[in-house]
C-alpha cells in the first residue's frame, strides 16, 4: 500500500463528497435538524392539543343527579368539565367521541354515603377506553369523587372521635444508593447506543453508494482503475472517506442533539439537585461508547462498500443496503429491551454486542473481560468486512459486472 | 512499445459458461506507430485493450508495454500508458484543472513541475478559459479536451485508444484524430481500436482484423491489399472475416 496514494484519492474524494448535495444533506444538514425539527415540531402539536382541549373542557353528563345534589354542585363547579344535559343516548355520544363520559349516580347515593354498610353505593363512570380525551374526563371526575371521599373519611373519623393517623400505623421511605452517574446512565442507556449505530450506518450509506456504484453508473471506474493508483489503495483512500462520513454524521446528530436537549436536561439537574434526586451523565461513559462505536463505523462502511461494488447502478445498490438496515436496527434496539444483558454468547454477536455493552458502560459498570472480548470480536468482524470490501475491488467479476 | 504474445481471455459465466473473449493474440507496435485494432462490436478489441492496460488480467500470455510485463508489473505498466475511451468519463464535480491535477498526481507528479505540465497543456489544448470550472457543466467537446490532457499529463510513451471517436460529433472527434496523429508524430506508441473503416484507413501504420477474440489478420494497408487482392478496407474485412474457420 501506497500512503502517498491513499492521500491523494481521500483528498480527492473529500473535495467530491463536500460537493455532493447527496452526501451533504445526509451527512450534516439532516443529523443537525432532525432533533430540533422532531422536539419543536412534536412539542408543538402537542402544546397546541394541549391547550386545545384545556380550552374546551371535557365534555360530561350527569345520569341520577338528583341522587347526588352537592357533588353534582361541585362537579359543575369544577375546572375543565362541562355537564351536558342528560339523555338517553349517552353510549352512542361517547362511542362517537361527542361526549367523553357520562357518571350515574345510584339511588339515595348521598344519604347512603352518610352511612357506613357492607356494600357501598357506587357509581359508574362510563367512558370510551384508551381514548385520551375520554380518559382524561374520567380522571377529572375520579379527582372530584377522592376529594369527596377523604372528606367522608375525615368526617366518620371525626365522629368516632380518632385522628387521620390512625389511617397510617406505619411509613415507608425509599432512597436510592445508585450515584447519580448510573441513574442518568440507565435513562439513557439504551436510546444512546441506538441512536449512534443507526447514525453511524446512515452516514456512510449514501457515500459508500456514492464512491462504488456511483463511479460505476458515471463511467468514472474505469477512468481511475487505468491510472497507476493500486487497486488497494483505491479501495482504501475510498474507504477512508466513508469512515470518515460515518464519524461525523455521527459527532454532528450528537452535538445537535447534545444541544436541542441542553436546555431541558439543565433544567432537569437543576431541578434534581434542588430536589435532591440523583440524575448525571457520565462523560467517560460517552466517550467509552465512542471507543466502542469505531470498529462498528469500519463494518458499516466496508460492507456498504462491498455491496455497492457488487451493484451496477445506485439503485441497485440502495435496494441492497435497505433490508442491512433493518438487520442493524434491530440488534440496536436490544439494549433498550428491559432486562436483556450483556454474556459471554452476545459479546460476539456484531451490532448486538456494542449495543449491549454501551449500556453497562453508561451505567457506570465496566465488565472487562466482556469488554475485551465485545471490542476484540468487533474488531474482527471489522477486519473482515474491510477485507471483503478489498477483494471485491480487485476482482473483475464484481468491478465489471454485466 | 507494445508487444503481445498468445494474449488471451476468458470471462467465466455460471449461467453461459465460458466466454473467450481474447483468443491467443500476439502482435507488435512500434514507437511512433499507430497500430489500428479493426473489429466489428463484440469483437474483443475493447477486451484486448482493457488487457493492455491492466485493466483487466489475463488468463493466458502475456504483453510487455514499454518494458514492463503486464502480468508481473501492472502499476509501472499504467504509469507508462495514457487510456482513453468513451468509457473514460471525468469526475463531473471536480473541475478541469482539479481533474489533471489528480491525475499528474497519481502519476507522482507534484509542486512547480505539475502546476507547469498543467499550465503547459490547457495551453496547449485549449482549456484555459473553463479550467476552473466543473467538468459536469461542460460541453462533450470541452470534456474530451479535458480527457486528453488527463491521459497525457505524465507524459506517457505509450498511448492507448479505445474506440475513442464513438458518439462524439464531428467537431470532437477531429480534435480526438488529431490528437492521435499528434502523438504519433511525438514518437509515442499508439493503439488504436476502431469499427469505423474510413477512421482506421486514414490514421494507422498497421492494421489488426479482429473477429471473435482472434486476431485474423496484421500488417500495413498496403500489405493487406496485396494478400487480399481488395483496394477497399471495407471488402478487405469482409472478405477476411468469411474467410475466417
Amino acid at each position: 500500500m501506497n500512503l502517498t496514494s491513499v492521500g491523494i484519492i481521500y483528498r480527492k474524494e473529500l473535495i467530491d463528497a463536500l460537493r455532493d448535495r447527496r452526501t451533504i444533506i445526509s451527512t450534516i444538514v439532516l443529523p443537525i435538524l432532525m432533533f430540533p425539527l422532531l422536539t419543536l415540531g412534536f412539542g408543538l402539536v402537542a402544546q397546541k392539543s394541549m391547550q386545545k382541549m384545556e380550552r374546551e373542557g371535557s365534555t360530561i353528563m350527569l345520569l341520577g343527579e338528583t341522587n347526588a345534589p352537592a357533588l353534582a354542585r361541585t362537579i359543575r363547579q369544577t375546572d375543565g368539565l362541562r355537564v351536558v344535559a342528560p339523555s338517553e343516548d349517552y353510549v352512542v355520544l361517547i362511542s362517537e367521541k361527542k361526549l367523553r363520559a357520562a357518571v350515574e349516580f345510584p339511588p339515595n347515593f348521598e344519604q347512603e354515603t352518610r352511612m357506613t354498610s357492607d356494600k357501598p353505593p357506587q357509581v359508574k363512570i362510563y367512558n370510551f377506553e384508551g381514548e385520551t380525551r375520554s380518559q382524561v374526563a374520567v380522571r377529572n371526575v375520579q379527582k372530584v369523587f377522592d376529594d369527596y371521599r377523604k372528606q367522608l373519611v375525615a368526617e366518620r373519623l371525626a365522629e368516632s372521635g380518632l385522628t387521620k393517623d390512625v389511617l397510617k400505623p406505619f411509613a415507608t421511605r425509599e432512597e436510592n444508593v445508585a450515584a447519580p452517574e448510573k441513574v442518568g446512565g440507565n435513562v439513557i442507556g439504551g436510546l444512546f447506543p441506538y441512536l449512534i449505530i443507526f447514525l453511524c450506518f446512515m452516514g456512510s450509506l449514501a457515500p459508500a453508494i456514492d464512491l462504488t456504484a456511483g463511479e460505476k453508473e458515471r463511467g468514472t471506474i474505469e477512468t481511475i482503475l487505468a491510472s497507476p493508483a493500486s487497486r488497494l489503495d483505491l479501495v482504501v483512500g475510498k474507504f477512508l472517506l466513508v469512515f470518515t462520513a460515518s464519524i461525523v454524521t455521527a459527532v454532528v446528530s450528537l452535538a445537535s442533539f447534545a444541544l436541542t436537549f441542553s436546555l431541558p436536561f439543565l433544567v432537569a439537574r437543576e431541578f434534581a439537585k434542588r430536589n435532591q434526586l440523583p440524575f448525571d451523565i457520565s462523560v467517560s461513559g460517552v466517550a467509552s461508547v465512542f471507543l466502542m462505536m469505531l470498529p462498528l463505523a469500519v463494518m458499516f462502511a466496508a460492507v456498504l462498500m462491498a455491496i455497492g461494488l457488487y451493484s451496477k447502478t445506485t439503485k441497485e445498490a440502495h435496494s441492497y443496503a435497505s433490508p442491512l438496515m433493518l438487520l442493524v436496527l434491530m440488534p440496536a434496539m436490544a439494549a433498550m429491551v428491559p432486562g436483556f444483558d450483556l454474556n459471554a454468547t452476545l459479546a460476539l454477536i456484531p451490532v448486538l454486542n456494542v449495543s449491549l455493552v454501551s449500556k453497562e458502560v453508561l451505567t457506570g459498570n465496566y465488565p472487562w473481560l466482556l469488554i475485551l472480548l465485545v471490542f476484540a470480536s468487533s474488531w474482527g468482524y471489522a477486519a473482515g468486512a474491510l477485507s471483503l470490501a478489498v477483494s471485491a475491488f480487485e476482482r473483475e467479476s464484481v468491478l465489471f459486472r454485466t | 512499445m507494445i508487444e503481445a504474445t498468445n494474449l488471451t481471455k476468458v470471462f467465466r459465466d455460471r449461467k453461459g459458461g465460458d466466454i473467450r473473449a481474447v483468443h491467443g493474440i500476439s502482435f507488435r507496435c512500434q514507437p511512433g506507430q499507430i497500430y489500428g485494432l479493426l473489429g466489428a462490436n463484440g469483437a474483443g478489441k475493447t477486451t484486448a485493450l482493457r488487457l493492455l492496460a491492466t485493466i483487466l488480467r489475463p488468463t493466458n500470455g502475456t504483453a510487455r508495454v514499454a518494458g514492463f510485463d503486464i502480468r508481473e508489473q501492472p502499476e509501472k505498466v499504467r504509469a507508462n500508458v495514457g487510456f482513453l475511451s468513451t468509457a473514460t468519463a471525468l469526475y463531473g464535480r471536480l473541475t478541469a484543472r482539479e481533474t489533471v491535477e489528480y491525475f499528474g498526481r497519481l502519476n507522482g507528479l507534484n509542486g512547480d513541475k505539475l502546476r507547469r505540465r498543467t499550465e503547459e497543456l490547457f495551453a496547449l489544448l485549449g482549456i484555459n478559459e473553463f479550467a476552473d470550472r466543473r467538468c459536469d457543466k461542460l460541453s462533450t467537446g470541452m470534456k474530451q479536451k479535458i480527457s486528453i490532457a488527463r491521459t497525457l499529463v505524465h507524459d506517457p510513451p505509450v498511448m492507448i485508444f479505445d474506440e475513442p471517436t464513438l458518439g462524439l460529433d464531428v467537431m470532437a472527434a477531429r480534435t480526438i484524430v488529431g490528437f492521435i496523429r499528434d502523438c504519433r508524430s511525438r514518437g509515442k506508441t499508439v493503439i488504436f481500436s476502431s469499427h469505423v473503416m474510413s477512421e482506421v484507413q486514414k490514421l494507422c501504420d498497421y492494421i489488426g482484423i479482429i473477429h471473435e477474440g482472434r486476431l485474423l489478420a496484421g500488417g500495413s494497408l498496403a500489405e493487406l491489399r496485396q494478400r487480399t487482392r481488395q483496394a477497399d478496407l471495407e471488402e478487405i474485412f469482409v472478405q477476411t472475416v468469411e474467410a475466417a474457420p
